[in-house]
């Protein structure tokens, strides 16, 4: 009897809670709603993990949560859900749990399991706090009423119970934990780069089915048709001549004297490390400058190879004029290809992208240029794009090897690339 | 019927130098700001990127970057007696269109024009009295002075990059400057170029006759900048492809390079490409603006109101939006009255193709930037005495070659036939060791009564508009001053061995189908009487205080060197007097 009366309680409770969700649109209706310092904190968190990356609404440039946007993927395409406070379409009625569940486990409302484009397993390492924070700052974005159609991968992918084995292989629960010897910028750049950041997420190699490669974290990865380049100190491939300075100005303003953020980086330092604060850039920068330096040094094209002889004359013809004979470019504006991480990757994916389609590199308010790289696909034919990519990536001090033209001729298939247009 | 837009604080027509400082000097100001241009948008390395944009045949004989004579034009005539023709293929000029204006073409010329100029008819009635000017001649002084645009000549250089040899610098005369130039508050934020061959031995040779060469000012960098807005260009790679050509290599002072990155960041800021603004909309009164209206390529009539308009469009475009819009009163040269047409000039241009020895001199023509060159100023504006020569007015010369491309550089001696095998193998021997400056002889074109712009009484635009109709010829004091200017001008090539020479003299009567320069000047000038000037000393109308009509078009005659320079210096004066004076208290800043 009293058990009876108890449900009931809790029925009309619930009743009341979700009649209320309706109206204030809020899930979690014991939360401190004017909590300035929580929202700001929020609000900050959500620029490290740049939500608006996948989450925007690519149908409206004000609503950088309203979801929609499509995310590729090498299963097929995802597409990011409605992260605003509307009860019906967003997560409104989410539960403080529910949001944790879905943010750090990777685990909806329903039951189902979230693909690991929403880079859960890195969000894993965020603290419980944090979770509460960026909960606080999503309440307070205008509610958009925007129904999105998540399922989109193509069999057997989209059967999502496929990801409980994906979980037991590749996901680990655990906040991230302090490394006692390191200095508190390494640990700060450690949970950034591991948690809230994800910057594996791109730049860590995958296996087969989309997991991390833990033993290679960070070493570079190839994905939307770029190659997110290696961030360890390794002299051949990554940012071994990078300083912590030359991090935390590409971070900051997309540009510093060697390179310039194009691709979805140019995206990242728009919507999100643009928007970092100087500890934590210094943060990511002494932890990435932490990290140990890999492989063995390769020995570039001698330059008598046929490859290079033909690659250095179109280098002189269609490239020199900007990059300069030496690939030293001009800082700020033309990348140092001597200097420059993407031309050194294991994979010339970014570099052959580049050459075929252009790029447009980010535009900051710190550096606003934002030059563009014009389009060669139409000027030179697979073999003359592979002999100048294989040049610029043996020549100045590189050796990452040479380019095959089957590889060019993938990328230009792929018809990605950027509008570089600035319209 | 117009459909309706949200008011704005001000709108721009035309989104080139002048718009594009304006709306960036007054989004600063915090206003709310419209930029309505009638071409495309278009941006330095998608639209004319280094691996496409040299390409002659598409930009310079075709004239992709301007505007084409489909979508307007003008009718053009040399006297008041003859009927107007339409223009139907630019020749004597190019109207730019799109976003960047002239600004995308241009060579980068950043001169000043001379203390004198400005204060022209004074001085000159001052140093050889009133009749030494030709009776007809209708040269004005400015109303604003050089030392008041100093420092907004200085704002232009250091947005640019502008690079050259200061020659006066706060008064004190520099060696390798120009020392003719008037004061200047500092030095040229970036050096000159290097020089190409002939270049080096022009200059050689001016000095052996006792001149003063220098480098002229360039915004073509010869180095890497950052300007004081954060935006970053890179050192030009002489590639010979700068005028009438856009620069993809971010190395040449355009808007696209200089102030749109910023601009385009600015959320109080919008533009509009591919608009047509077709008149200025006043109230009742006659007295105020309440905005414009403008036409999209759809055909759709919108109503832009704006509290301020600036009409920022090239120099006849300005004229033309006044006259269609019944501000201020049309000039009529019989009556000598009224001002909207009055004093448009053009320049006065020569050249002479010199002839070398192949043997002895290779001077590689295709090396050379657009404002590359070495110039002496002996023979502009009043630095020389005009009392035994019977003229005023002049220019500045030089060997100021900006190419040596395949379709147009084709020097042959004199006396060549015009083709077959014979003009081949002249062009053969010469294209190396011929100099061909272009511009040579850029001297200035004074006021008259019966050079002016009115309204075609027969044609008429695609809106049923009528076209803007052009009188325009040599006067005699021009035509003296070119034959005076062209043979100095030969001498020193003389001096620095040349062994035939093609002296290319202006003659009369003025040919439209022959280019100049882009230089249209006048036709709503700026003074300090109403019954001659149609804006007040900073570029307001007189008869609509909420209107500024920027540009060229305020000239009242030009000076014997390139305009942009002292356009833009005229648009951050005028932009100053809005922020610091007209919002303060909207209304005629001067009061006649």
């Amino acid at each position: 009897m009293l058990s009876c009366a108890r449900k009931l309680l809790l029925a009309m409770a619930l009743l009341a809670a979700s009649l209320s969700a309706c109206s204030r649109a809020q899930g979690d209706g014991h939360a401190n709603r004017q909590n300035f310092d929580l929202i700001q904190r929020g609000r900050y968190l959500v620029t490290l993990g740049d939500c608006t990356a996948c989450h925007a609404d690519p149908r409206r440039s004000d609503s950088p949560f309203g979801g929609g946007r499509p995310v590729a993927t090498p299963f097929g395409t995802v597409v990011a859900p409605n992260i605003t406070p509307d009860a019906q379409t967003g997560i409104g009625n989410w539960t403080a749990q529910q949001f944790d569940e879905a943010v750090r486990r990777g685990r909806m409302p329903n039951g189902k399991r979230l693909y690991p484009a929403m880079p859960f397993p890195y969000f894993a390492r965020m603290s419980v706090a944090d979770l509460g924070a960026i909960r606080a700052y999503l309440n307070t974005v205008k509610p958009v009423h925007h129904a999105v159609v998540s399922d989109r991968l193509p069999f057997p992918f989209s059967i999502r119970a496929s990801m409980i084995f994906w979980d037991w292989l590749y996901y680990r629960p655990g906040e991230w934990q302090p490394h006692p010897d390191r200095s508190a910028a390494w640990n700060r750049g450690s949970y950034i780069v591991s948690g809230p950041g994800h910057c594996g997420a791109c730049h860590t190699p995958k296996t087969l089915l989309g997991g991390d490669e833990q033993h290679r974290a960070l070493q570079g990865y190839a994905l939307e048709g770029w190659f997110a380049p290696d961030l360890t100190g390794d002299a051949q491939h990554g940012l071994a001549a990078w300083t912590a300075e030359d991090i935390v100005a590409y971070l900051k303003t997309g540009h510093n004297r060697f390179d310039a953020a194009s691709g979805p980086m140019a995206e990242e330092v728009k919507d999100s490390s643009s928007g970092m604060n100087a500890q934590d850039l210094a943060a990511i920068a002494t932890y990435l400058k932490g990290e140990e330096s890999v492989s063995q040094r390769q020995a570039p094209l001698p330059a008598s190879d046929p490859v290079m002889v033909a690659g250095a004359a179109i280098y002189r013809d269609v490239c020199s004029g900007c990059h300069k004979i030496d690939g030293s470019g001009v800082p700020y504006l033309i990348p140092d290809l001597a200097g420059s991480a993407a031309v050194a990757s294991r994979e010339p994916t970014t570099v052959v992208q580049v050459i075929l389609h252009g790029a447009a590199s980010v535009a900051t308010r710190e550096e606003p240029t934002g030059p563009q790289m014009p389009s060669y696909a139409w000027q030179l034919n697979d073999v003359q794009v592979a002999a100048v990519a294989s040049y610029v990536r043996n020549s100045w001090g590189h050796a990452a090897g040479s380019v095959t033209e089957s590889a060019v001729h993938s990328v230009r298939e792929s018809g990605q690339g950027q509008d570089s247009g600035a319209r | 019927m117009a459909r309706r837009l949200p008011r704005k604080d001000v709108v721009i027509v035309g989104l080139g130098w002048t718009g594009s400082i304006l709306a960036n000097e007054l989004t600063d100001a915090g206003l709310e700001v419209a930029a309505i241009e009638r071409g495309p948008w278009r941006a330095a390395a998608t639209d004319y990127p280094p691996n496409w944009a040299q390409d002659e045949l598409r930009y310079r004989i075709r004239h992709e970057l301007f505007l084409q004579p489909a979508q307007t034009t003008f009718t053009f005539r040399n006297k008041m007696s003859q009927t107007g023709l339409p223009i139907r293929n630019w020749g004597a000029f190019m109207p730019p269109n799109g976003v960047g204006g002239g600004g995308v073409h241009w060579n980068a010329e950043t001169w000043r024009f001379l203390p004198t100029d400005f204060v022209l008819r004074t001085h000159l009635t001052q140093r050889y009295g009133a009749r030494f000017l030709p009776a007809d001649m209708t040269i004005q002084d400015w109303g604003v002075t050089y030392a008041e645009l100093e420092p907004h000549y200085d704002r232009f250089e250091y947005l640019c990059g502008t690079c050259g040899q200061a020659g006066n610098l706060q008064g004190q005369i520099l060696e390798g400057g120009n020392p003719f130039e008037g004061p200047r508050s500092r030095a040229y934020p970036n050096p000159p170029q290097p020089q190409p061959f002939s270049h080096t031995l022009f200059a050689q040779a001016a000095r052996t006759l006792g001149y003063r060469p220098f480098p002229q000012p360039s915004g073509n960098l010869s180095r890497e900048y950052r300007n004081p807005l954060g935006v970053r260009q890179g050192p030009c790679s002489y590639c010979g492809f700068c005028e009438w050509f856009g620069c993809g290599n971010y190395s040449k002072a355009s808007p696209q390079t200089t102030i749109l990155p910023v601009l385009v960041r600015k959320a109080n800021f919008v533009a509009r490409d591919r608009c047509e603004v077709t008149r200025i909309n006043l109230d009742p009164s006659g007295r105020r603006a309440t905005g414009v209206t403008f036409v999209d390529t759809s055909g759709q009539e919108w109503e832009q109101p704006a509290d301020l308009v600036l009409v920022c469009a090239y120099t006849i475009f300005n004229v033309q939006l006044l006259m269609l819009s019944n501000i201020g009163q049309r000039y009529d040269p019989v009556a000598n009255r009224g001002v909207i047409g009055r004093n448009f000039t053009h320049q006065t241009i020569s050249d002479v193709v010199s002839f070398f020895d192949p043997k002895k001199f290779i001077f590689n023509p295709f090396i050379a930037s657009g404002a590359i060159g070495m110039c002496i100023d002996e023979f502009n504006g009043d630095n020389f005495d005009h009392g035994p020569h019977g003229f005023v007015g002049g220019g500045y010369m030089g060997q100021v070659q900006t190419n040596g491309r395949p379709i147009e550089t084709t020097p042959v001696p004199p006396g060549t036939p015009k083709w077959g095998a014979k003009w081949k193998q002249a062009v053969k021997e010469n294209y190396l060791s011929a100099t061909k400056p272009g511009t040579g002889v850029h001297g200035s074109m004074y006021s008259y009564r019966d050079v002016y712009l009115d309204l075609d009484p027969t044609y008429k635009d695609r809106f049923g508009r009528p076209l803007v109709r052009i009188t325009m010829d040599f006067h005699d004091n021009e035509l003296k001053q070119n034959r005076f200017l062209t043979d100095r001008f030969a001498e020193i090539f003389q001096a620095m061995g040349a062994r035939q020479m093609d002296k290319q003299y202006r003659r009369a009567p003025y040919d439209i189908g022959d280019y100049q320069t882009t230089h249209l000047c006048g036709g709503a000038i700026m003074g300090t009487d109403p019954k001659t000037s149609a804006l007040n000393r900073y570029l307001q109308s007189w008869d609509v205080p909420n209107l500024f009509v920027i540009g060229a078009s305020a000239f009242p005659q030009n000076a014997g060197y390139n305009p942009t320079g002292t356009v833009a210096a005229l648009a951050y004066w005028s932009a100053e007097a809005i922020r610091t004076r007209y919002l303060k208290s909207p209304g005629p800043l001067v009061h006649a």
